[in-house]
């Protein structure tokens, strides 16, 4: 169904949860409620937990993105596997923090769809790139050693995965790829898990170019990005975070001439100031983000870092007035 | 309606590969293959990986669109070779830009590697070889790690070798893939097989043109898949003939390319450009390709021989005698033509002030040239030596003058050198080859070298150094024990407050080696230098005032930081215990093994061989080795890089070899005996009985062989023998047995009387006197290659001895009938193992070898301190004539069985832990 309404205008993905939560002022015992009181190790920061912690919270800013405008939110989930969770001593918690936050994000969409039929709303399970990589080394010295693996990257993404998907999430995001192995590795979980249960949810894929060598920080370029997640059948391609609207425009480019998927992106607010906080307004961004839909390069828009439901409502004003990227077929 | 494109194959590393019709053909580059490259296989066997990189590194300089590697040998640990080396290859960028094609033919190599590379792989290759389960398993879990694959034409019954072979595995293979699997057949790459032509044989005829065939069939039948291949493969009996070679593959690639292949493994430079090739040439060349005549084979070989005395011709251009002296000198110097050199230093002393500014000047002028050549690649070892034949030859030329100007200006002092290097081979090896080569690179470079040749003890090392006060003291070694050697003398370095650098080199040395067991013996610079060309920057980096003590410090903060990664490898391998893998020692069964007598029981000496019968089997590409020049003969005569060069070099060699045998130069002796044999109780100790009554004189038709008689063997009459092997400990694959030599002969209990050959070859006696002569002649050139040709001829020896053994003497492969080449590869049955080497480094073992032969007695080669052998150029080691009997790699082995070696072999454990030390896993 979301495939249907991709050809006929441009979707709306949320802004970013983490600035939100911001706002919220949140203490370790807030992050802790009374479930997690006595924890013994430190879980202010924890955003994810929240889900389990301050659902309320964390419902009322899906509803803030969907009446702003949004058709798709992500769910509460960016650092949910055991291998991110660690930091926290929380790993036996995965299933339960994605299952939640897909579950609350559901029901917000639900209560939006029933209000506006003609204007169905989804959830994307989040699923971050975890905060180890498996073709980087991080010892200088040693270049050939690697952190991580790739069947210890599968094994917790097929554990995400199965419980965003029995929480109530729509759609999957691989989102914020520094590392294309490691989303690589998440895809080929997502691929068992579709094996295994016989269903097919559309899967968008988003990567990250994380400097002006136009590169991931994996050092591939986008369109060896591209050929290097499009062996199995995606939704959608594009990249978020790490730069402004503006400097993706090169690299949704490539995307756009080069994909037969969908193409999303979800920049952040500009770049951050000396103190790290993002400062361009919602027009600023609109402004930006006009020039994708003048030029035909995108299918879903949204924010990432710094951006708010005020972002997003200018852009989805914006949008309104242009026609979705043309796609295309790779057949006879 | 959507816009439709049509279907490419794209590929990734971190920069994309689209393949479309319009691409030119896709080159592999294959050098990363330990299958096809030696080299390669040599610097994955020791851990290179650095080197390793390298190769990968040039290919990718060199053009190759898409990086070949494979890590198939059975001596490597394939799966952590293959994760380690595309690990380091992703670090760089330079290198992983381009896609990567994980080649194995072991899927848990594959997938190992599928796991670790980012971008879009191949994988070379599936088929139906193992049936369509199988086929179809792999297929969709390449699909699922985002691979492109190439498919063999191969299926259950066979390989396909005609069309309708090629095209029905081909349809098969494709519809199973795509309709079963969903595989996207822009993603299906096949390789259709290709065979050689011209080789003599009927059935090979059709080879090309049936490849050719099939292609045009896939690419008009099965869409977007695309074809591949190994193109040198349909020249193969041409080798040697490279107008032809090149010829052929160009016409194949031409009709081939045509017909849709459009990707594959092409040496370059091996192309010729297909307008480009004479018309008779090319009508031959295509009548073989497509099969046009019924004697296209003999038309095209008759052609091949007018071909090959054409290239030889080539005229001497002179024109150089023209230009300024110094352009003469240099040019002499760089090419290596000593023809004028004389008469061109002359013209520069008769033009300068003082003799020694000639060397000073024009000659040193034109070296730095020779240098700066070298140190960019630009030059190659053997060019280099013959630089310096003409740089002594001049200085030669000027040395009574500079006496006579030393005695009218005595207050002058001597003319300083860049340095004084010591070198010397030490005590109890020698080998030589590498030491002398690397001395003269560094005379070239205007250090003065004083060379102590080989056998050193290290107290005249320590003596010579201070007596000549030298810069700097470079060890050479061969074998195992000399390591210990080098360690002794870093010690004694020590203790006599040294201060000068330490260089270490040899065959057997390692940056490992020197970094943990020399460098802390030794608190001043210790370096592991192993080529000629790293010699002049590493001696000149610590010898440059400005720079020495930097590039000490550096040196030594590198060792220490390697010594620690090297002690906290990751990788901790596991060892069993002795008796554990005793008993998963590998089996024979001896119920139904054959065994075959001797024919001839006993020992026989070969007094002079015959050297013609020894030149088919050599194995010429460690002879290149020696020159620093790698990669496979005879590929490397035709390789882009040092192809010329190499040429150049066989030439000069064929040239020497001929003059050894012409004026019988060298001369070689060899002994071999056969003994019953059987292996005792402890599974790991072969008894060997000394018959000499059963010692028969059999004469053979081409080697005068000289029974010895009994008396000579009298005095060990029934004497009793042992053999101690070693067995492996490395904990390994469920199902891998553990290997020990003694596993290939029958066990006492079985009652089945086995038996076990032993020998030693020589080719050596002579060599040290021919090239002494050549080097006080100051060619040390030839004198480098009388030596390496020495070595060369020794082990061609040993291999035609084992031919004769099996054939006649032993006779249990009395139908044997392979070519030179399948014996070089080591195709035949029977193994002959020698100590020192992988399958038993316990060089201990020879000494029960001479006292069983008598081996010093009889044809005289010695065992030095270290038990290496003198003459150098000499082999010896063991027969083993069962059929299942394989080569292997002892690797490491733990304490308990280095314990029990000593109890067994009656020797203290102090003693045997010496020897065995190289060979000992550290913990």
């Amino acid at each position: 169904m979301i495939k249907d309404l991709l050809q006929e205008r441009i979707l709306i993905l949320d802004g970013a949860m983490g600035t939100m939560l911001q706002r919220y002022k949140f203490t370790e015992e807030d992050f802790r409620g009374k479930r997690f009181a006595t924890w013994e190790h430190p879980l202010q920061g924890n955003n994810d937990l929240l889900s389990l912690t301050q659902p309320e919270a964390i419902a009322e800013i899906h509803r803030k993105y969907f009446a702003a405008g949004a058709d798709i939110v992500e769910t509460n989930t960016f650092s949910g596997t055991t291998i991110a969770m660690a930091d926290y001593h929380m790993e036996e918690l995965v299933y339960e923090l994605n299952y939640e936050s897909a579950r609350i994000a559901k029901i917000v969409a639900d209560e939006f769809t029933a209000k506006e039929p003609d204007k169905p709303r989804f959830v994307a399970g989040s699923i971050g790139p975890t905060n180890k990589t498996a073709s980087m080394s991080p010892d200088v010295n040693d270049p050939g050693f690697r952190a991580i693996s790739f069947d210890e990257l599968r094994i917790a993404y097929k554990q995400q995965v199965e419980a965003l998907l029995d929480g109530g999430a729509d759609l999957l995001l691989v989102e914020t790829i520094f590392d294309t192995l490691n989303a690589k590795a998440a895809l080929f979980a997502i691929e068992e898990v579709k094996e295994e249960r016989n269903i097919d949810p559309p899967i968008m894929v988003s990567g990250t170019i994380t400097d002006a060598s136009g590169r991931t920080l994996s050092g591939q370029t986008a369109e060896a990005f591209l050929i290097s997640i499009s062996h199995i059948p995606i939704l959608s391609v594009g990249f978020n975070c790490a730069l402004g609207a503006d400097q993706l425009v090169p690299h949704l480019e490539v995307l756009a001439s080069k994909s037969e998927h969908f193409v999303s992106a979800h920049p952040n607010a500009g770049l951050p100031n000396a103190f790290g906080e993002y400062d361009q307004t919602p027009e600023q961004m609109a402004e930006q983000i006009k020039e994708y839909l003048e030029k035909g390069l995108v299918n879903i828009v949204g924010g990432c870092c710094g951006t708010t439901p005020g972002h997003i409502t200018a852009i989805a004003n914006l949008v309104k007035k242009y026609d979705p990227r043309p796609t295309f077929v790779e057949s006879v | 309606m959507k816009e439709t494109r049509p279907k490419y194959l794209k590929l990734s590393g971190l920069e994309p590969l689209i393949v479309t019709p319009e691409s030119n053909f896709v080159n592999v580059g294959e050098r990363t293959n330990v299958a096809g490259s030696k080299k390669f296989l040599r610097l994955i066997k020791e851990e290179k990986f650095e080197e390793a990189l390298d190769v990968a590194r040039e290919q990718v300089e060199g053009g190759a669109q898409v990086i070949d590697i494979n890590m198939d040998d059975g001596l490597i640990d394939g799966k952590e070779a293959m994760v380690k080396f595309l690990n380091l290859v992703i670090a760089e960028p330079d290198i992983s830009r381009v896609p990567i094609m994980i080649d194995s033919s072991k899927w848990e190599i594959i997938e190992a590697g599928l796991q670790v590379v980012q971008g879009k792989c191949v994988v070379n290759s599936i088929s139906l070889k193992e049936g369509e389960e199988e086929f179809i398993h792999h297929a969709k879990l390449i699909k699922r790690y985002g691979a492109a694959v190439i498919v063999m034409a191969f299926d259950e019954t066979g390989q396909a070798d005609n069309y309708d072979r090629r095209i029905e595995i081909a349809k098969r293979s494709y519809d199973v893939l795509v309709n079963q699997v969903g595989f996207p057949p822009e993603d299906i790459i096949f390789d259709l097989n290709i065979f050689p032509v011209a080789t003599g044989m009927d059935e090979h005829k059709l080879n090309a043109l049936d490849f050719i065939k099939a292609t045009k069939w896939v690419k008009a039948n099965l869409p977007y898949c695309h074809v591949s291949g190994g193109v040198s493969n349909v020249s193969f009996s041409f080798r040697g003939n490279n107008p032809v070679r090149e010829a052929m593959h160009s016409v194949f690639l031409y009709h081939a390319i045509k017909a849709g292949m459009n990707m594959g493994i092409v040496n370059p430079s091996m192309l010729e450009i297909y307008d480009d090739i004479p018309k008779d040439l090319l009508e031959r060349v295509e009548d073989v390709i497509l099969n046009r005549r019924d004697d296209a084979t003999e038309r095209l070989l008759d052609f091949a021989e007018s071909v090959v005395g054409k290239a030889k011709e080539s005229k001497v251009d002179l024109s150089w005698r023209e230009e300024p002296l110094q352009s003469r000198i240099t040019r002499a110097l760089v090419k290596g033509i000593d023809q004028y050199i004389v008469e061109d230093v002359e013209e520069a002393r008769l033009a300068a002030d003082k003799p020694i500014e000639v060397i000073e000047g024009n000659l040193m002028t034109g070296m730095n040239v020779v240098g700066d050549l070298f140190g960019s690649g630009k030059m190659f070892l053997p060019q280099v030596v013959k630089s310096a034949r003409v740089m002594k030859k001049a200085v030669a030329y000027l040395l009574p003058y500079i006496e006579e100007e030393k005695l009218l200006n005595p207050q002058e002092g001597d003319s300083e050198g860049n340095g004084k290097i010591l070198m010397a081979t030490v005590k109890g090896d020698v080998h030589d080859i590498g030491k002398n080569i690397v001395s003269v690179v560094l005379a070239c470079n205007n250090y003065e070298i004083v060379d102590l040749g080989v056998m050193v003890p290290p107290e005249k090392i320590i003596a010579k150094a201070i007596e000549h006060n030298v810069d700097v003291i470079g060890l050479s070694g061969l074998i195992t024990p000399s390591l210990d050697e080098m360690v002794h003398l870093a010690k004694e370095m020590e203790r006599k407050n040294f201060k000068v650098p330490l260089l270490i080199g040899g065959a057997t040395t390692s940056k490992a080696h020197t970094a943990v067991k020399i460098d802390p013996q030794y608190s001043q610079s210790v370096i592991h230098v192993n080529d000629a060309s790293r010699a002049v920057t590493v001696v000149g980096d610590l010898l440059q005032k400005e720079t020495s003590k930097a590039y000490k410090k550096s040196i030594k903060d590198d060792y220490e930081v390697f010594r620690e990664k090297f002690k906290n490898r990751s990788q901790h391998k596991e060892y069993k215990p002795l008796e554990t893998a005793r008993a998963n020692r590998f089996k024979i069964d001896w119920e139904t093994s054959e065994i075959v007598t001797p024919k001839e029981l006993g020992i026989q000496v070969i007094e002079d061989i015959e050297m013609e019968k020894l030149l088919p089997l050599i194995d010429w590409t460690p002879f290149f080795r020696s020159w620093e020049l790698h990669g496979k003969y005879p590929d490397i005569l035709e390789d882009k890089v040092v192809g010329k060069q190499a040429t150049e070099l066989f030439a000069d060699a064929q040239c020497m070899l001929k003059s050894i045998l012409k004026g019988k130069k060298l001369q070689g002796k060899g002994i071999f005996g056969l003994f019953p044999a059987n292996t005792l109780e402890n599974h790991d100790d072969i008894e060997v009985e000394c018959h000499p009554e059963r010692s028969r004189g059999i004469g053979s038709d081409d080697i005068e062989l000289h029974n010895v008689s009994s008396s000579a063997v009298e005095n060990h009459a029934d004497k009793k023998y042992t053999f101690r092997t070693l067995r492996q400990q490395l904990k390994r694959r469920e199902g891998i047995p553990d290997y020990a030599l003694s596993d290939f002969i029958a066990p006492k209990k079985t009652e089945k009387q086995d038996y076990i050959g032993c020998f030693c070859v020589t080719t050596g006696f002579g060599t040290d006197e021919l090239s002494d002569k050549y080097r006080k002649d100051l060619d040390d050139y030839n004198s480098i290659m009388v030596k390496a040709l020495a070595d060369r001829l020794a082990e061609a020896f040993a291999e035609y001895l084992h031919k004769e053994v099996r054939i006649k003497h032993w006779g249990y492969a009395a139908n044997e009938a392979l070519d030179n080449e399948a014996l070089i590869g080591e195709k035949y049955k029977g193994i002959r193992p020698a100590p020192g080497y992988p399958a038993c480094p316990d060089h201990l073992e020879k000494l029960t070898i001479w006292d069983m032969l008598q081996v010093e007695d009889r044809i005289g080669v010695k065992l030095t301190d270290s038990l290496a052998m003198w003459p150098a150029s000499s082999v010896s080691g063991y027969y083993f004539g069962n059929p299942e009997a394989k080569y292997f790699g002892l690797g490491k082995i733990k304490e308990d069985q280095v314990a029990d070696f000593a109890e067994r072999k009656g020797i203290s454990l102090e003693k045997a832990t010496k020897w065995l030390a190289p060979n000992m896993a550290d913990d």
